[in-house]
């Protein structure tokens, strides 16, 4: 465990440096901080934000001074609360606990623009990159890039596709999609330079809707396969 | 009642605070880039420092008001003006039913902020009213305003109609706010920056080059983030790092050794090594850079940087007492 500073109004967490060793011991010890520091309720904190290996706590140091801290004591001060908030019996964070997602995704080359791509990296068929795409078990790792995109492990190995050199400048929103050995989906109209697969009619994100998002980090998702008729019919 | 963009400008975007909450979405808090500049306009008009007003990257912009309201701006060297007077920054001013308010410049600087009594009236969206221009919401319908918009005006506060009756002859206020505080454009920026979390990741040379060479503003910066060239920043490792937040003042250093400073727009997690974080009160004077503007960087302490901030709000909480004495 080790806590930098992020400029003057945030501190990064780390609890562990990398990430692929162990992802799902790293994810969980991620999720059990947030935790921890979402309870703790450390005066001046204005949000936690999860990522992969770390948690970022950003704060208002004048917020942390009205508290009782030195102008001075600032950093050391939260330092102190965060690892009161860390201490103790470590609570694994519980599986069980984590909500499924399962999405409807439509693979017609309509829509999937580089499935070509992956199934002759993969050297298989398009119909068993489909395949074993909607076979996996993926969890949400990390939301970021733009607002709702979730960053997934639990990619089949086999699927695993380099990212396109010269990133598009328009991925349609919905594309679900493969970007190195993770796969996302794009919840809104951006650019991108990960390979498309399908696309799934759902809304991902939704600023009207709380959360705006379908699921969190930690959460587990699936994919279904769809038909056109189908996707047309689960348009909002 | 409504004011109405008759000029839209370059980019005029509606901009409150920003949002807070919402990183683990994925969502930038966003805002007016100087906020500091936001606050100082929404007081001067009598506002809470929340409410939303226009930011404003370069100039000819128009605007039409409907009724009786309190405006001001603060930020880079604009002209404004109304019928015959001119408004300078910093300064509050009375506009009347009807008037056209004329932005143009500017002459320095990049971009303004102007509040309007009784606040821009959208829905909140996320807990904020800023556009989100990435991710399109916020605002209006998510997106820069265009010639002939009209927006909805939330009702002028109390104290602003006592400011109105004594404003009736004059137009503009004799009072107004600190100077570096409504013209943020400085000539040979230096931003003062606190080491970054990967600051360790690059060799001595570059230390040294990053906190005495200048860089050059390059003209693809936007408010996602100040691009900028200059001596080349080398790494110590070539590790792939594992992304992790980033946030407005982070300077991140990509594969090309060009650093590109985050603002407010910008993502809320990266994965290119952080060499440097702009101090919170410093982030006014990056908001004014433009393309071929000159910067230069300078290492304070953290608890320097907090310091700053303390003693910037003690003054503002002075000043804020200071326009309560007009409220009679």
């Amino acid at each position: 465990m080790q806590i930098t500073a992020l400029g003057d109004s945030a501190l990064i967490v780390r609890v562990r440096d990398r990430f692929e060793d162990a992802s799902e011991k790293t994810l969980s010890e991620v999720l059990s901080a947030l935790r921890r520091l979402e309870n703790a309720q450390i005066p001046g904190v204005i949000e936690l934000a999860p990522a992969y290996t770390t948690v970022a706590v950003f704060f208002d140091p004048l917020r942390v001074i009205d508290d009782g801290a030195e102008p001075d004591g600032v950093i050391e001060l939260l330092i102190q609360r965060i690892g009161e908030a860390l201490a103790g019996r470590r609570m694994q964070h519980k599986r069980a606990a984590a909500h499924t997602a399962e999405i409807p995704v439509c693979y017609d080359l309509e829509f999937a623009i580089d499935l070509e791509r992956v199934a002759r990296h993969a050297q298989i068929s398009p119909g068993e990159v489909i395949d074993l795409h909607c076979a996996a078990e993926y969890r949400v790792n990390c939301i970021g890039f733009t607002p709702g995109f979730p960053y997934l492990t639990g990619l089949p190995n086999k699927l695993a596709t380099p990212r396109h050199t010269i990133p598009r400048n328009e991925i349609p929103a919905g594309s679900v999609a493969i970007g190195g050995a993770q796969a996302g989906i794009y919840p809104q109209e951006s650019p991108g330079g990960w390979n498309v697969i399908g696309r799934t009619p759902l809304r991902l994100f939704d600023p009207q809707r709380d959360p705006p998002v379908l699921f969190q980090t930690g959460d587990e998702v699936r994919f279904r396969r769809i038909t056109r008729e189908e996707f047309q019919a689960l348009q909002p | 009642m409504n004011l109405t963009v008759t000029r839209a400008g370059f980019l005029v975007s509606i901009q409150d605070l920003g949002r807070i909450g919402h990183r683990q979405f994925g969502v930038s808090t966003g805002g007016a880039l100087d906020l500091h500049a936001m606050r100082i306009a929404n007081f001067l008009v009598g506002n809470d420092e929340s409410a939303a007003g226009l930011e404003i990257t370069q100039g000819n912009v128009r605007i039409r008001f409907e009724d009786e309201r309190i405006i001001s701006w603060c930020g880079g060297d604009y002209e404004v003006r109304v019928a015959s007077y001119s408004i300078s920054s910093g300064h509050s001013a009375l506009v009347l039913a009807g008037d056209e308010l004329s932005i143009s410049g500017p002459q320095q600087g990049c971009r303004g902020w102007l509040a309007i009594s009784g606040g821009i009236a959208v829905p909140s969206v996320l807990g904020s009213r800023s556009t989100d221009l990435c991710g399109n919401f916020g605002g209006l319908d998510g997106r820069a305003l265009r010639d002939g918009d009209t927006l909805p005006l939330g009702k002028n506060p109390e104290r602003t109609k006592v400011w109105m009756e004594n404003l009736r002859t004059e137009r503009i206020a004799g009072w107004s706010a600190p100077k570096p505080w409504s013209q943020t454009v400085v000539a040979e920026p230096v931003l003062r920056v606190v080491r970054g979390t990967d600051w360790n990741r690059f060799n001595a040379s570059t230390h040294h080059a990053v906190t005495s060479e200048a860089f050059t503003v390059l003209p693809d910066s936007d408010r996602m983030g100040v691009r900028l060239s200059g001596p080349e920043l080398c790494r110590t490792d070539d590790l792939d790092l594992v992304s992790e937040a980033v946030a407005p003042g982070t300077m991140q250093v990509p594969p090309s050794g060009r650093p590109i400073l985050l603002l407010g727009d910008c993502q809320t997690i990266g994965g290119y090594p952080k060499i440097a974080h702009v101090i919170t009160v410093d982030l006014s004077i990056a908001a004014q850079f433009r393309a071929g503007d000159h910067v230069c960087f300078s290492e304070v302490s953290i608890t320097d940087a907090h310091r700053l901030l303390v003693q910037r709000e003690r003054e503002l909480e002075r000043f804020r007492i200071g326009l309560s004495l007009h409220d009679s």
